[in-house]
């Protein structure tokens, strides 16, 4: 089918403004964290002005507090990613290769438990978090959010493994094999891209959580990179250009999980939606 | 299924173990969920009913009179029907905005790395989580800022517009920074629905002299109807819970006329310590959106 040239510039046309919707912003992000904060609202504005320099960055990364937010991000989503995938294998080989009452309850209810909204929880987690005397510790962070991560990944798993022939753990049965030498023999092998896909989500919504991060914890030794960015924007004088340039930093993880890895990451991301 | 379990092709050594086996792989889930689920919602339920909880030691029952408080507290309401006009638009803005860019990036008539190249663009609003987009339109929309310099420039405007603290506009702003931040998502997963459609289709509604417009509505969106219908309701649901965008531009203000549902319970708890009404708050959400995850689940376990 040919198109005609007239359609093809209109098209075109059409997918260049949507490009500039999108990406301007974005391109002025990039810009202002190279420019000097006195630059940041010159006019007329330039993408590159005189000022350009890693100054910013150089700031972040050399100021141990700020630091220390990334170190935090990066380990309480590295454990997270972990727990979640462990517990979340467990759950998935069980609702792939049995049949149980109470089954169809149960998945039921981890479909719904998707929906509880955070807010809901946090007057109740803040009570238990204080009890357990874990405000303000990772631990406070790690347990809340793999409640918020765990429906999700099992859900993603279950269907994954559904796709992988019984015979294929049956075999290590027969042989007189454990289940769990089926499951992390041969299953956890065959469900590595499930798993990358899982695991980068998961990863994605630690990474990004906000409210939590922002109520349960209080020093900056514990806060995540959300929270270090917006307590940036709190501080007496507005370094706009450090602001910036930590939300690129802050950006870079997800960035490169969309730009390398985006095979894995949407089918991860879109499987809840797209079912077949 | 079950006939097949009834003759296994293994040894079996202990019939109870066999019954057990799958809720053993089930316990840890079981187990997070009572403790950080189940338990919360019990707590957060029966706040809801006391009073005064959580500041003093002795609050007593005080039945739905919590509910009562807030149901007439003119903020909350007008918080209900901001959450209500801001989800709708959003949804409606995620849902049309996706499709359109899902199409043009489907369409066979450019290289498939130029359409590489507009997918990334499109999909940047969503390499950046909320902090960074509310700091990003902070910027743009700052009084100095280029998106009035440029205004200014094609005198759309007489002045500096303050876009984030005129009562009279800070809501449609707000709502457009969430539809510049969400629709990837959609586009994405339309995207996916899009590739997954029989080219056997089009081309037997080609050969029966359909236009385009009549494929797109006699066999795109009715192939593409599961999805829509299910990142719709997700949309549905995620919107309505929304806190971190509309904390960080302009928490629920200039005097409440961004105020949501989520800031208000937020507020109320941590700014006025009023836990037992944002106890009520919080429950009623988590009505709203039980009622939204019903559809939702309704139509995700249909078919399996």
């Amino acid at each position: 089918m040919k198109t005609s040239l007239a359609k093809r510039i209109l098209l075109l046309a059409g997918m260049v403004i949507a490009a500039l919707f999108s990406g301007l912003p974005v391109l002025w992000l990039l810009s202002s964290s190279f420019k000097s904060n006195r630059n940041i609202f010159a006019t007329p504005p330039k993408i590159i002005d005189e000022s350009f320099s890693f100054d910013a960055y150089i700031d972040i990364l050399t100021d141990p507090e700020k630091v220390r937010f990334f170190f935090n991000s990066y380990f309480v989503a590295a454990v997270v990613v972990a727990c979640t995938l462990v517990i979340a294998l467990l759950a998935a080989y069980s609702f792939s290769r049995f049949n149980f009452p109470g089954k169809k309850i149960l998945n039921t209810v981890i479909i719904s438990v998707q929906a509880v909204p955070p807010i809901t929880l946090l007057i109740p987690y803040m009570v238990l978090v204080v009890t357990l005397k874990i405000y303000d510790s990772y631990p406070a962070l790690i347990l809340t959010y793999i409640v918020f991560t765990l429906p999700y990944a099992i859900l993603m798993l279950t269907g994954y493994m559904n796709t992988l022939p019984k015979e294929l753990d049956e075999a290590v049965l027969i042989d007189g094999g454990s289940r769990f030498r089926a499951l992390w023999g041969v299953l956890v092998p065959s469900s590595v891209p499930g798993l990358v896909s899982v695991g980068l989500y998961t990863f994605f919504q630690c990474w990004n959580e906000y409210l939590y991060a922002l109520t349960l914890t209080r020093t900056n030794e514990m806060r995540t990179v959300p929270i270090g960015i917006a307590s940036l924007m709190g501080q007496y004088a507005f370094e706009w250009n450090q602001i910036m340039a930590m939300s690129i930093l802050g950006s870079l993880p997800v960035i490169v999980i969309v730009l390398f890895f985006q095979k894995y990451f949407i089918s991860g991301m879109t499987a809840g939606a797209v079912k077949n | 299924m079950r006939s097949k379990n009834k003759k296994p092709k293994y040894p079996v050594k202990k019939s109870l173990r066999r019954v057990i086996e799958p809720y053993l792989f089930l316990s840890p889930v079981v187990i997070l969920m009572c403790l950080l689920l189940m338990l919360p919602i019990i707590l957060v339920i029966s706040y809801s009913f006391y009073d005064n909880v959580l500041i003093t030691n002795d609050s007593t029952w005080v039945g739905l009179e919590n509910y009562k408080t807030v149901l007439t507290d003119r903020v909350f309401l007008s918080s209900i029907k901001n959450t209500v006009i801001f989800v709708v638009l959003n949804v409606v803005f995620h849902l049309l905005i996706g499709m359109a860019l899902a199409l043009m990036v489907n369409v066979k008539c450019f290289s498939s790395r130029v359409k590489a190249g507009f997918r990334v663009v499109y999909m940047l609003p969503w390499m950046f989580n909320a902090t960074v987009v509310a700091i990003l339109w902070k910027l743009l929309l700052n009084a100095n800022g280029v998106v009035n310099y440029l205004l200014s420039q094609f005198n759309m405007i007489a002045g500096p517009v303050e876009w984030l603290s005129d009562r009279s506009i800070v809501f449609w702003v707000l709502t457009f920074i969430n539809i510049w931040a969400g629709y990837p998502f959609y586009m994405i997963s339309i995207l996916a629905g899009l590739q997954g459609i029989s080219s056997d289709l089009y081309e037997a509604a080609q050969i029966d002299g359909a236009s385009s417009v009549q494929s797109f509505f006699y066999i795109t969106l009715p192939q593409l109807k599961p999805i829509l219908i299910s990142i719709a309701m997700l949309d549905f649901i995620w919107t309505t819970q929304n806190f971190s965008l509309i904390w960080l531009l302009t928490a629920g203000g200039p005097s409440h006329a961004t105020e949501m549902m989520s800031t208000y319970v937020y507020k109320t708890a941590f700014t006025s310590y009023q836990y037992s009404q944002a106890s009520a708050a919080a429950v009623i959400i988590l009505l709203a959106c039980i009622v939204l995850a019903i559809f939702y689940v309704r139509n995700q376990t249909r078919e399996d």
